[in-house]
């Protein structure tokens, strides 16, 4: 919007007046740190930049950045940073919300705003429970979650949110963790550069409600076991000294093998920039859950148009070759008569 | 052939006229009645139609629930109504005839298709005796004219395929009325060139149909009279014909240049509001986005949010869509930012009668939403009217940002009548000042914005992303002047008093109460609201002209009301209040200015007849109300 060149800023320039409302402990205060932290250096102005919201823990965000706000409704936060890009092309603009806000109430507006690859950063902070309600089985909860609501265990199969992403024609989808700033900073980086929708799936711990539900995987004793960090161009392999890879089997299916001399040369290199969401997808199956080893880092990143420009292709395309509407003339446009 | 030729008809001028084409919902009487319309319209009459549709693209062929029909009423003086009994009926099958017979006022004439009167068709319609012969209808003058044989034969010379010809038997009758009323011919035979010009054997049929029905009028001796309804009086200046849909839709974008903003349209289809939706979506020069979104709640998302970036945004929806975005709506209440919703109220609860009207969502429009959450409503009461009630909405949601809720309905959004195009240089100017310097300062005495600091109007400032230095957060959470949260309970009352005082001071910058008669003078005031305008008019008229006392007090905005409603309420004998619904406006008058308002309410998918408000005036004059 405004044209003077970006100013130097630190930390403190992003970070609102307003004291954070989350539980001492709450993941989302790393998320939150991560990113006023990596703000100064993204080149964009506190001005240009919008966090959008719904309802939920995620959704206070905006708040605490020193930038536009808007904390909407409940699971809309889509549709509304869908509007709001389209209208104003020059925002940065980000969306933030939890598994229940953008997968439950919102998953219609998520799969829509997603497919439609208006210029919007969709961070989910996926922590597979609710908590601003205190306690109840989310959409990405495992089967069998015991919590108030489902006090004999719940029975609803969980979404894996990259891979509804991929199936929702995404054309950025990545993944990443509340324990490891610098990975969550490159990651939301590259959503934020990337032309179109981004979906970062953020494993965010809830120490209240589902304390420890990543650790199997997060904890820094675990990563380097547990998570499978993607790097394009680069063979898939993870564990103490790279031992374990991950390779496309028979049936078609990602599958983790221990590296052999044999088996070396036919290990999946990673191409984030495949069209093809195939392969994005079988990694997106590899893991059940936050207790086998889990691919993080960008699954796909393709050039797609990006909605708000093609609408204002349209726009200047019939301004080009209708001319600037003219008022009168339009209503002078059907058949008329003089009396 | 004879040298003798057919005698001419007298001509007989009439003062009103009222058509109705009826028939299968395939037989193109939409079109149809829309081009006799037109015909009438650039002839100077004043007309006003009512389309009457089956809510089913295609309802089972020859059926009852499969008819389509299109009422008009064309006059040479100015009228309110498409017109209670039409004079004739055009009935394109049994079906057609049976339905819609009860309407035709007593020995009206009936137009019917001949062919299609076959043992089969009967049956669907539920005749035992095929009328035509049963002298059932020896009340009416009575013509049955082989209309598919005819179009059939005349096409053959086309090289249409008879299959494809028989279509073309609309397009007869069109010609056979248009004899009948002396309308010119010239614009619809060019209306026919431009409409299929893309299939020119169409063409060559509907023109071949069209001169055939024109020239069977002329020689089949049937007719001793034809008609003629002169030019109307009506103000001098360029018209055209409108519909509510599409003059909502041009408000739109006229209000976009009047606010010397980009207009925004966020939707989702749904009859009968989905044609504002179509039209807007041409008009992309005037720089318009229109988004079609994947529900009713991400259409006022999206509009809410282009209205947070500084558009001039609008949602459309009817009945059910309103009940969507009820919570959207709520949220934009809050956060005042302007936007504008467009309800084109059709028949409910659910989804009722869809292509049906009704002003059954006033409540909903008033009081839809949780919390205490006043809105300004608007309500437009002519087709062409949507335009201006379109700006007006406009003016009110940028000025006092806040949601504005425009009502219409299915009888103004499909009807159509002449416009005189306003001169778009008297059109309002409606634009505001984006918030670009801070407003306040902080503890400390710096530079700080307050973003529900307000102005003389209490709104709040209107501060869009981009502006350096304003950066701020809002959110449905309550909060202080400040705009940061609030859970301070007398911060809750005095931010919900504030709200609502808002809204009531509109009642300072709106128009008085639309007035016609004297009210203290009168026995009876007849208070209406919005799409009723027309139909209480002429059913006012009637009253008057039998010497009785009445007046006629209408409302464009029904939130606030105009501040002189209450004196005028108060200053009445007597008050009903006609309207589309089972006496929502009556019981709002009554709450708020104590007063004895009787209802007079009707769902039957129709507009009020005038004979029907004539009556109402009678049994209050009567006291039977």
């Amino acid at each position: 919007m405004t044209d003077v060149a970006v100013p130097e800023t630190t930390k403190a320039d992003w970070t609102s007046p307003e004291e954070p409302r989350w539980c001492p402990g709450c993941g989302d205060y790393s998320i939150l740190t991560a990113i006023q932290m990596m703000m100064p250096d993204m080149g964009i102005k506190r001005e240009d930049t919008v966090f959008v919201s719904g309802i939920g823990c995620a959704a206070r965000f905006p708040f605490y950045m020193n930038t536009y706000g808007l904390h909407s409704i409940h699971g809309r936060s889509p549709a509304i940073a869908t509007g709001l890009a389209v209208a104003r092309p020059d925002l940065n603009i980000f969306v933030v919300g939890g598994d229940g806000d953008m997968l439950s109430i919102g998953g219609n507006h998520l799969i829509h705003a997603l497919r439609r690859n208006a210029n919007i950063t969709i961070l989910l902070f996926n922590n597979q429970i609710y908590g601003l309600t205190k306690g109840q089985y989310s959409p990405t909860s495992e089967v069998g979650k015991i919590t108030k609501t489902s006090p004999f265990g719940s029975l609803d199969e969980p979404f894996n949110p990259v891979s509804l992403a991929l199936g929702a024609e995404t054309s950025f989808v990545a993944r990443t963790h509340d324990m490891d700033r610098k990975h969550m900073q490159s990651v939301i980086r590259k959503a934020h550069e990337h032309k179109g929708a981004g979906l970062v799936e953020i494993f965010q711990n809830c120490n209240i409600f589902n304390d420890g539900a990543f650790a199997a995987i997060t904890k820094k004793a675990n990563r380097e076991d547990m998570l499978i960090d993607l790097v394009h161009g680069e063979q898939i392999r993870f564990g103490v000294d790279k031992a374990r890879g991950v390779l496309i089997n028979s049936s078609g299916s990602a599958e983790i093998v221990d590296v052999t001399a044999d088996n070396q040369s036919s290990l999946m290199v990673h191409d984030e920039h495949a069209y093809d969401p195939a392969l994005a997808f079988a990694l997106s199956r590899l893991s059940s859950g936050p207790y086998e080893p889990t691919p993080v880092g960008v699954f796909r990143s393709v050039e797609r148009p990006e909605y708000a420009e093609e609408t204002a292709k349209q726009l200047a395309h019939a301004q080009e070759t209708k001319g600037a509407g003219d008022l009168d003339s339009l209503l002078h446009s059907m058949p008329t008569w003089t009396i | 052939m004879t040298d003798t030729a057919a005698p001419v008809p007298e001509v007989r001028q009439l003062d009103t006229l009222v058509v109705r084409f009826a028939g299968d919902s395939g037989d193109g009487m939409q079109l149809t009645g829309d081009r006799f319309t037109s015909a009438s319209a650039s002839f100077g009459n004043d007309i006003a139609t009512l389309p009457e549709y089956p809510a089913e693209i295609r309802a089972p062929q020859g059926t009852l629930g499969g008819v389509s029909a299109f009422q008009l009423q064309i006059a040479d003086h100015s009228i309110t109504t498409p017109g209670d009994a039409p004079n004739i009926l055009i009935a394109m099958n049994p079906a057609a005839l049976k339905k819609e017979l009860n309407r035709l006022e007593p020995g009206g004439t009936i137009i019917v298709n001949e062919d299609a009167f076959d043992e089969r068709n009967l049956k669907k319609a539920g005749y035992l005796e095929n009328p035509l012969n049963d002298n059932s209808l020896d009340g009416y003058s009575l013509f049955a004219v082989p209309m598919t044989t005819i179009t059939k034969e005349v096409c053959k010379d086309t090289g249409v395929k008879p299959r494809i010809a028989e279509r073309s038997k609309n397009f007869f009758a069109l010609g056979l009325v248009s004899w009948l009323y002396n309308r010119e011919t010239k614009g619809t035979i060019e209306w026919i060139e431009n409409k299929f010009k893309k299939l020119p054997e169409v063409v060559a049929a509907n023109k071949a149909a069209f001169n055939a029905g024109h020239a069977f009028g002329e020689t089949a001796e049937l007719w001793d009279i034809t008609y003629e309804v002169r030019p109307a009086k009506l103000d001098p200046g360029v018209y055209t014909s409108v519909t509510g849909n599409l003059a909502t839709a041009w408000g739109m974008v006229a209000a976009g240049q009047l606010a010397k903003l980009p207009i925004f349209l966020g939707s989702y289809p749904i009859t009968p509001a989905t044609d504002i939706l179509h039209e807007v979506a041409k008009h992309k020069n005037f720089g318009a986005r229109t988004f079609q979104a994947e529900d009713e709640i991400a259409g006022v998302g999206a509009a809410l949010g282009a209205a947070y970036g500084g558009s001039l945004a609008f949602t459309t929806t009817s009945g059910p869509g309103v009940a969507l975005k009820g919570e959207t709506i709520g949220l934009a209440m809050i956060l005042e930012l302007p936007l504008v919703i467009v309800d084109v109220q059709r028949g409910g609860p659910s989804t009722g009668l869809p292509t049906k009207t009704e002003q059954s969502d006033l409540m909903m429009a008033m009081y839809g939403r949780h919390g205490e959450s006043p809105l300004p409503v608007v309500a437009a009461y002519t087709a062409s009217q949507c335009f201006h009630a379109v700006i007006e909405a406009s003016r009110i949601a940028l000025k006092y940002r806040t949601p504005v809720m425009l009502l219409t309905d299915g009888y103004l959004a499909n009807g159509s009548e002449p416009w005189l195009i306003p001169d778009t240089a008297t059109l309002p100017d409606i634009s505001v000042d984006f918030a670009t310097e801070p407003n306040a300062q902080d503890s400390e005495g710096n530079p700080a914005f307050h973003s529900y600091k307000r102005d003389e109007n209490l709104a709040r400032p209107w501060a869009i992303p981009g502006t350096p230095g304003l950066e701020h957060r809002v959110g449905g959470l309550e909060k202080d002047v400040t705009g940061e949260i609030s859970y301070d309970p007398q911060n809750h009352q005095d931010m919900t008093d504030v709200r609502a005082a808002k809204v009531a001071g509109i009642a300072n910058d709106i128009p008085p109460t639309m007035v016609s008669g004297d009210i203290g003078e009168s026995d009876v005031l007849v208070l209406g609201w919005g799409s009723t305008w027309g139909s209480i008019e002429s059913g006012m008229k009637r009253a008057r002209a039998e010497g009785k006392k009445v007046a006629h007090a209408h409302l464009t905005h029904i939130n606030p009301f105009p501040s002189d409603l209450g004196a005028i309420l108060t200053k009445a004998k007597k008050i009903i209040v006609p309207e589309l619904n089972m006496g929502q406006l009556s019981k709002l008058v009554r709450a708020e200015y104590l007063v004895d308002a009787k209802a007079v309410g009707k769902v039957m998918g129709q507009p009020f007849t005038a004979a029907e408000i004539h009556d109402a005036i009678n049994a209050a004059l009567a006291g039977d109300s």
